[in-house]
């Protein structure tokens, strides 16, 4: 098992935003988790490298726990997850070739003329050669995601991260995303854990689709499976009735609620 | 009824005071563990100190100047009739080095380093910057605080040296030209009370205030919270704390240090 979310908890305040998340994702395996807006899809993803701890529950990577790593070993799996922001989150000071060699500079074991290789091939494989002395506000929306991907696959890494790698983007460019993944998946062999809130999106690029619903997992299937479920919850999602919608972020605590009503 | 509402509010009031302490105490003692990844930020020290220190030249030289123009012709209008006029060299020089060079370039840094620090790290932390170095495996306090405090302490006193040295000249040229006095007279007043200790004890200050502004900057940065309002926030924070702490510090470094 390379990625296992167990009973993960996390509350900013009065806000409890996970209650008790469980996932599981296999070596190999793309998983897309979708979900209402502020239902915890991202809070999720960044226990996973470390970027949040849980209250309660824990996750592992590689069989490591990773709440428990110390700070070195910590530094020495995330060289393992690659992290694609969901607005790339590219270092505006620098252009697009130093920003992919942030991390590979970090990770080491290349000289500089294979650094400059590596971020040529990076910038191929999105399809951006010849962006290399680009900086991030001379690119478009779409360019900054695929700079952004291109900077995660650089250094190689055994994990990728998405988190919301198709939203505010155009059809075609969202298609182009799409194709992006799943060519990540096939050239590079990576393990993937997506967090989108767009199906079509989902039922392209993954092996298997998370519901995330009020802080917790409430279904997990095959695109197929997920279509064709039972659960009401999953349907209102995917056939986009806003009946659940209200109901969608994670309630107070109870006494969070008292609080609040005192 | 009123007086304990009164009560519960100064109460919440301290609370949140020390927690701020707290949260700001650990912030400076993890950046103070960072030192140890020298390799991180080792190579950004020298772009820091240029960014921070040498491109604040012009505001504090300008500001040098002037104010070593006002101290001579102030000092002559005091001393007129009453005190000999080569103490406008004692004056001028001592308040240069002691007080008005460190102080007043130190306020104006507050705004111009310390803001500059808080809106940059701020923007790097609401459009999740700061979470990307961490994914890439590097210490961020180490890539972004350590390089730019070491910067601010190790040039906020060259800085005020080299004010300090443009305001006494400035002071110097204005007696010359309009107090009808000798460069001699001038430098006879200058070293007159001067002692080695004057520019130990600007350099204390300066460092503290170095520390303070680019600290202060750093931390209201990385706890920038929300989109471009967040970032004004931690602006305006910036530079009215990093303010009022230099004028504690002043009257801090008075106290323990020229108490004889």
């Amino acid at each position: 098992m390379s990625i296992q979310l167990r009973d993960v908890h996390k509350a900013f305040g009065p806000k409890q935003v996970l209650r008790g998340v469980t996932l599981d994702v296999e070596e190999g395996e793309t998983v897309s988790v979708v979900g209402f807006s502020g239902a915890g899809k991202s809070v999720m993803l960044k226990h996973i490298n470390g970027l949040l701890l849980p209250d309660r529950g824990t996750a592992f990577v590689d069989g490591l726990e990773v709440p428990k790593l110390g700070r070195r070993e910590l530094f020495q799996l995330r060289l393992n997850i690659g992290y694609v922001f969901q607005f790339a989150a590219l270092f505006d000071s620098m252009s697009v070739a130093e920003n992919i060699l942030m991390g590979l500079r970090k990770k080491g074991g290349l000289a500089e003329a294979e650094m400059r290789q590596r971020v040529a091939e990076s910038l191929a494989l999105v399809d951006l050669t010849g962006y290399e002395e680009r900086f991030p506000a001379e690119l478009s929306g779409g360019q900054r995601k695929r700079a952004g991907l291109a900077r995660a696959i650089a250094y190689r890494p055994k994990y990728l991260l998405y988190d919301e790698p198709t939203s505010g983007l155009d059809p075609v460019t969202t298609t182009v995303i799409d194709r992006l993944i799943q060519r990540m998946k096939e050239e590079l062999g990576v393990t993937s854990l997506v967090i989108t809130h767009d199906m079509e999106s989902a039922y392209a690029i993954s092996d298997r689709i998370a519901m995330l619903y009020q802080g917790r997992v409430v279904e997990v299937g095959t695109p197929d499976e997920i279509r064709n479920s039972d659960n009401e919850v999953v349907r209102s999602f995917v056939e986009g009735r806003p009946d659940l919608a209200h109901d969608a972020e994670t309630p107070l605590e109870p006494a969070a609620q008292q609080g609040r009503t005192a | 009824m009123n007086a304990t509402r009164t009560l519960e509010r100064v109460g919440t009031a301290a609370l949140r005071g020390f927690a701020g302490f707290g949260v700001f105490s650990r912030f400076a003692a993890q950046s103070g563990r960072s030192l140890r990844e020298a390799s991180t930020w080792g190579p950004l020290l020298a772009g820091q100190m240029r960014k921070l220190g040498v491109n604040s030249l012009p505001i504090a030289l300008f500001l040098s100047a002037f104010t070593g123009i006002v101290l001579a012709l102030q000092a002559s209008y005091t001393f007129t009739g009453a005190i000999p006029l080569y103490f406008v060299g004692t004056l001028v020089g001592k308040t240069m080095i002691l007080e008005l060079g460190p102080v007043l370039i130190g306020l104006a840094l507050a705004g111009r380093v310390g803001a500059n620090i808080a809106a940059e790290l701020g923007t790097m932390r609401v459009s999740e910057q700061i979470d990307a170095l961490e994914t890439m495996a590097y210490d961020p306090v180490a890539y972004l605080v350590v390089p730019r405090v070491l910067a601010g302490m190790l040039m906020f006193p060259v800085i005020v040296i080299l004010g300090d040295v443009v305001g006494i000249f400035c002071g110097l040229l204005t007696s010359m030209a309009m107090l009808e006095m000798s460069a001699q007279t001038f430098i006879r007043g200058l070293r007159l009370f001067y002692v080695h200790f004057d520019i130990i004890y600007s350099t204390i200050k300066c460092i503290s205030f170095g520390l303070v502004i680019t600290l202060v900057g750093c931390y209201q940065g990385f706890n920038t919270k929300g989109g471009a309002e967040g970032v004004g926030v931690a602006t305006t924070r910036a530079v009215v704390i990093s303010g009022m702490l230099i004028l504690v510090l002043d009257a801090f470094w008075a106290a323990t240090l020229l108490r004889s």
